[in-house]
């Protein structure tokens, strides 16, 4: 079946002319009209324009010009700007907003002939980690469609794990990526912070954000990541290009390499069936030789708080610009203020409205000492003992969620708990490390991630060694019960 | 340290959000449920330690001086709510 394929696997049958790109995306595109109900992946397809870059891939094919993902689907998350296609954030403040220009990345992926498959699901511009607070629809995990893919970029992983996308682009900025990629049981890599231009991603927390794949292998992140990084003039935080070598890629041994296992990354509300297949996996990574060293980390449990200060008050400041002037529906009021203040709580949703109150109050007049400046001292002293680390280890290994997928619904009532969820994935944002999730064991029958970190820049490393990783897990792995 | 009904209030006009009486309610739970929590890092002595901004390392990061095309006018306004005369029409500010 095509769309069970990887899309490295796709670019060798499209370049030996086993299959044509438009059988590519038509393949996918009848996958999503036939399943996507199950799952609530999409919020947009454009199929039409799908099937006329298809035709455009091929010539490229016919040609000789394909690059490493000519013809291959690609899901993006919507909060990803894609030129003639609504980008909601899954906002109603956003619907029916048709963005005028192509965000970078999705520029790159044009360029180099890939397919834009549809838009996915996520939570309201992406804050949450369930994809629950999404404007739109429930997006379902296809392990247990009773269950929450993760989030924020809910829609992006269950394209990919429920093969209505070989790969897909999601964002992360408190483990977004992540997350969801340890709930599916699939392959999400954040780069480091600055590989690939914000431009054209809906801002939530700027000094986080960052864009990055999901797939089903650690091969296919490493392809997708070599397309959309790079330098962009648009983006005065992106950083110089560094390509990664696929070929080095394979080369990667895991005898001697030395990880560290900081031992706070065990916080109070780690699942004990996760703390033991976390620890399974560990062992057998000691059996190939990997070294492992338990060390500490101390500001580690601080992380959640030190989040919730610093990724609301950019919030608040970027979704400023969201009053129904230039864009999204305008509600009706008594002069402007009044117009602005009632169009915003129309168009925002509970958990958004809460994170820019948040936000608002810890820039106020009176607490920005007690709560901003502390966060990003807690930031930097964090950040420090990261690269202390770093110095020693060749990378740091942790579990990516202390949970498995929970039931929907299930953490509604508690906003503090779904908030915990981060609490391993955090660092890697607040010290703009690369970091990447693999499926590593099971628990209650579950997929459990395991996450590496690397320090800045040693995106290649980090790839290297998930590799082979995921090589030591191969007999082990497994895929969702899907049609 | 809590946050008031008046502070939530407050806060919402600052952040320019017209909520229902019942939202101010639910956020003020909300709101002093994290700052409960946020108590972990008001006990850290921090003094001198140089805040970070960033995770970045570049500094003044220069770029070309050049002309380039930019966003169409009318692609720009297309998705305004209201445009007239090839600008965003905004509710009156000024009295006449």
């Amino acid at each position: 079946m095509i769309t069970s394929l990887t899309a490295a696997e796709i670019a060798t049958k499209l370049r030996t002319k086993e299959l044509s790109a438009p059988e590519v995306t038509q393949a996918y595109l009848d996958r999503i009209a036939s399943e996507d109900e199950k799952y609530g992946a999409f919020l947009a397809i454009d199929g039409e324009r799908a099937m006329a870059q298809a035709n455009e891939a091929q010539k490229q094919l016919d040609a000789g010009t394909a690059t490493a993902l000519t013809g291959v689907p690609v899901a993006i998350k919507d909060n990803i700007s894609t030129e003639g296609i609504e980008t909601t954030c899954a906002s109603k403040i956003l619907k029916g907003y048709i963005p005028p220009y192509d965000a970078t990345v999705i520029r790159k992926l044009s360029e180099a002939g890939a397919i834009t498959i549809g838009k996915t699901n996520l939570d309201e511009f992406a804050m949450g980690s369930s994809t629950e607070t999404s404007a739109f629809k429930l997006s379902r995990n296809p392990w247990d469609t009773s269950r929450t893919p993760g989030g924020s970029s809910g829609g992006s992983t269950v394209a990919v794990a429920a093969n209505m996308a070989p790969v897909s682009l999601g964002s992360d900025t408190g483990g977004s990526i992540r997350l969801p990629a340890s709930f599916c049981g699939v392959v999400g890599f954040k780069p480091t912070y600055g590989r690939c231009s914000r431009f054209g991603l809906v801002a939530f927390a700027s000094s986080l954000d960052q864009i990055g794949p999901l797939a089903k292998t650690v091969e296919d992140a490493a392809i997708i990541s070599n397309v959309i990084t790079g330098h962009c003039s648009q983006d005065s935080t992106s950083i110089p290009d560094s390509q990664i070598s696929i070929s080095d890629l394979k080369k990667g041994s895991l005898k001697g390499m030395k990880l560290a296992f900081p031992k706070e990354m065990y916080g109070d509300g780690t699942d004990p069936a996760v703390r033991e297949a976390t620890e399974f996996a560990l062992d057998e990574l000691r059996r190939e030789g990997v070294e492992i060293t338990e060390i500490s980390i101390p500001t580690i449990p601080l992380g959640v708080t030190t989040y919730y200060i610093i990724a609301p008050a950019e919030a608040s400041s970027n979704l400023g610009r969201f009053d129904g002037v230039r864009y999204g529906p305008r509600s009706e009021g008594q002069g402007h203020i009044d117009v602005v203040a009632k169009t915003r709580a129309d168009g925002f949703g509970h958990e958004v409205k809460a994170r820019i109150m948040i936000g608002t109050y810890a820039l106020s007049a009176g607490y920005y000492d007690a709560f901003y400046l502390r966060a990003q001292q807690v930031r930097a002293m964090m950040t420090q003992q990261f690269n202390d680390a770093f110095k020693e280890f060749d990378l740091v290994v942790s579990p990516t969620a202390p949970v498995v997928a929970f039931p929907l619904g299930a953490m509604s009532q508690d906003p503090m708990q779904l908030k915990l969820l981060d609490y391993c994935t955090i660092p890697a944002n607040m010290g703009g490390f690369p970091a990447i999730s693999l499926q590593a064991g099971f628990a209650h029958g579950l997929p459990v991630g395991l996450q590496l970190m690397g320090p800045q820049m040693g995106d290649e490393k980090l790839l290297q060694a998930a590799f082979a990783v995921e090589r030591v897990f191969e007999t082990q792995r497994k895929s969702p019960p899907i049609p | 340290m809590a946050i008031s009904l008046d502070e939530v209030r407050h806060v919402a006009k600052l952040a320019r959000l017209d909520l229902q009486e019942s939202e101010v309610m639910s956020l003020q739970t909300e709101l002093n449920a994290l700052l409960g929590h946020f108590s972990d890092i008001q006990a850290l002595s921090l003094h001198d330690l140089e805040p970070i901004l960033h995770a970045s390392n570049l500094v003044n990061v220069w770029s070309d001086d050049f002309v380039a095309p930019s966003l169409r006018r009318e692609s720009a306004l297309k998705n305004a709510p209201v445009s007239k005369a090839g600008l965003f029409l905004v509710p009156m500010i000024i009295e006449d």
